[in-house]
């Protein structure tokens, strides 16, 4: 039984067909990396599947459960959670405050008006826990926004990660930084989700991160699934290999 | 090690502004003692003003909703009180409160229920066109409102009857009291927005202000949460209203009209929405600022236009806002030296 499957999902935008009838499968406790070239999909597909779009047509299965016509609120109780390609974060908050919002509203503890956040000490607890685990405990204090853009990510990754997902989609955790950085943050988020058993879906456009981190590979092209294998087999692909040099377009 | 590095510093920001708060209350308390009666009464105008901007600023500073038809809410205490009395013979302050709360309550839920249906500048005009629905009811139902001449209230019991104000000498006594008093619902009212804006349902009003998108992926429900603030919001200002109308000794169409809205918006601007004491500062140093203005000049609008360009101009963060910025500036020197 796969955790997520998607079962002949579409979306068009007018004339262009971001997600052609794609049968989408994620196996539980993999960190699977969905690639292509810019308007293959990819994010399409993913606000799919947390319903930040709606589908034309298709079901999306998860759990065994059919969650095509929940709502986003309804999706991440379910368990589904993601991060966004460009960083997404209440910067007005502070770091600490980013995460422990992710934990207090999991645990359905926003609508508590008459107690101070800061003295609910389970909560302090874990979100300590959560900017350790991330490398940000010595920034829980800054506002979100005086963070530096590597750290952004991370705390956006960590952000989701806080509402403890079943099912994590991260989109692009290293654009935007240096390929320095890159490393880095992978390091860090690879080694967090596979600690915590989270399933992790990553769009990624940089192959070596790609390569190095995933257990599966699914390569994207106009809205369409064109190469599915762990690292080495997508290696091996001819097709894979010349769609992503910009060599010739497979059609 | 690490943790208690993290708690530290949250706990001492919490302790100076505890201190904070309580010399401020303090020096309020002592005031009377120093100062005359009619200085007594601004300021207690102000205190009124500063509890109608905090409820203002719980939709504008952490939600991010401008409002500006906040005079709607204001007005619906004030008349409220003067129906209460009219209709019922009430002259207790506490039935006031206790009946006029409730009220203003389900008219905030039922005009919010309207308004955070959208945002930005629709929910700018929707506020405003529902608040001169009220000021044109008010206006045209002139058996009922008394229409521009307006319903008067006069001077209340306080404290459940124990302290009334009839016979002679009456007016100094009430003013007195009547500022303690005032003061006492003011500390409350701050008290009890503090927590608002420090609870987790607070943090989530500041995240959907700063992050919508990234807020509906935490699972918040935005519109549930915008609902929920609007109806604090306008019940903590209609509460201003409330304690207005006795020390007025009358309510009239003005108090539902347009151009209070702006002045509930500018008193708020001027202290600093992004501090929870910016709207405090503002009701009271505005209240102020426009009496003497209107006292020493005919222009007296051109005056605070005037202050409102410059404010928006050169103190974005307004006064409360500048200070701190001024405090850090100082701390960060102090601290590089040693």
């Amino acid at each position: 039984m796969s955790l997520l499957r998607t079962v002949e999902l579409r979306k068009r935008f007018g004339a262009l067909n971001a997600c052609d009838g794609v049968n989408f499968a994620v196996e539980k406790g993999e960190f699977l990396s969905l690639v292509g070239s810019n308007g293959a999909g990819k994010t399409t597909l993913v606000n799919l599947i947390t319903a930040h779009l709606e589908p034309d047509s298709g079901r999306i299965l998860f759990e065994d459960r059919d969650i095509t016509g929940l709502s986003v609120s309804q999706r991440i109780k379910a368990g589904i959670a993601r991060s966004f390609q460009l960083v997404n974060l209440f910067d007005g908050l502070s770091v600490f405050d980013n995460v422990a919002l992710a934990i207090f509203a999991r645990d359905g503890k926003t609508a508590k008006i008459a107690t101070l956040a800061a003295n609910d000490d389970d909560v302090r607890r874990e979100t300590r826990e959560v900017l350790a685990e991330f490398g940000l405990a010595a920034k829980g204090e800054l506002s979100a926004g005086e963070l530096a853009q590597g750290e952004r990510k991370l705390l956006d990754v960590a952000v989701a990660y806080a509402l403890r997902p079943n099912l994590l989609f991260l989109d692009e955790p290293t654009s935007g930084v240096s390929s320095a950085e890159k490393a880095q943050i992978m390091d860090t988020v690879s080694s967090v989700v596979r600690s915590g058993a989270v399933t992790a879906v990553v769009i990624e456009h940089d192959m070596d991160v790609v390569f190095r981190y995933s257990d599966r590979i699914v390569m994207m092209h106009e809205g369409a699934f064109l190469a599915d294998g762990p690292p080495d087999a997508i290696r091996a692909n001819e097709t894979v290999a010349s769609i992503l040099l910009g060599i010739s377009s497979p059609t | 090690m690490k943790a208690a590095a993290i708690a530290l510093p949250r706990s001492q920001t919490g302790l100076w502004s505890y201190a904070a708060a309580a010399l401020g209350v303090a020096v309020l308390a002592a005031v009377p003692e120093f100062v005359g009666l009619y200085q007594t009464q601004l300021l207690t105008y102000g205190l009124i003003m500063a509890i109608a901007a905090l409820g203002f600023n719980l939709l504008l500073g952490y939600t991010g909703l401008l409002s500006f038809g906040h005079s709607a809410y204001f007005g619906l205490g004030a008349y409220t009180v003067a129906f209460l009395l009219q209709w019922l013979g009430i002259h207790s302050m506490e039935f006031y409160i206790l009946l006029g709360l409730p009220v203003a309550a389900i008219v905030s839920a039922l005009f919010g229920y309207i308004c955070v249906r959208h945002t930005r500048i629709f929910f700018g005009i929707l506020t405003l066109a529902l608040s001169q629905v009220l000021y044109s009811l008010a206006l045209k139902f002139f058996w009922v409102t008394g229409g521009t001449d307006g319903l008067r209230v006069p001077r209340p019991t306080l404290l459940a009857g124990m302290i009334d104000f009839a016979g002679s000498g009456g007016f100094p006594r009430f003013i007195r009291s009547y500022y303690y008093y005032v003061l006492g619902v003011f500390v409350l009212s701050a008290a009890i927005m503090w927590v608002i804006v420090h609870s987790p349902f607070g943090k989530a009003l500041q995240a959907i202000r700063d992050n919508e998108i990234r807020a509906r992926f935490l699972g918040l429900r935005i519109r549930r949460f915008r609902w929920a603030a609007f109806l604090l919001s306008g019940t903590f200002t209609a509460l201003a209203g409330i304690l207005w109308v006795p020390l007025n000794g009358l309510t009239t169409p003005d108090v539902l009209y347009w151009p209070f809205s702006g002045e509930i918006v500018f008193m708020t601007l001027l202290g600093g929405f992004r501090n929870f004491s910016g709207p405090i500062v503002g009701g009271i140093v505005f209240t102020f600022l426009k009496t003497y203005a209107v006292a020493s000049t005919e222009y007296w609008q051109l005056l605070l236009g005037s202050v409102l360009v410059v404010l928006i101009l050169l103190l974005p963060t307004g006064i409360v806002g500048a200070l701190s910025q001024l405090a850090k500036r100082v701390w960060a020197t102090k601290e590089g030296r040693t």
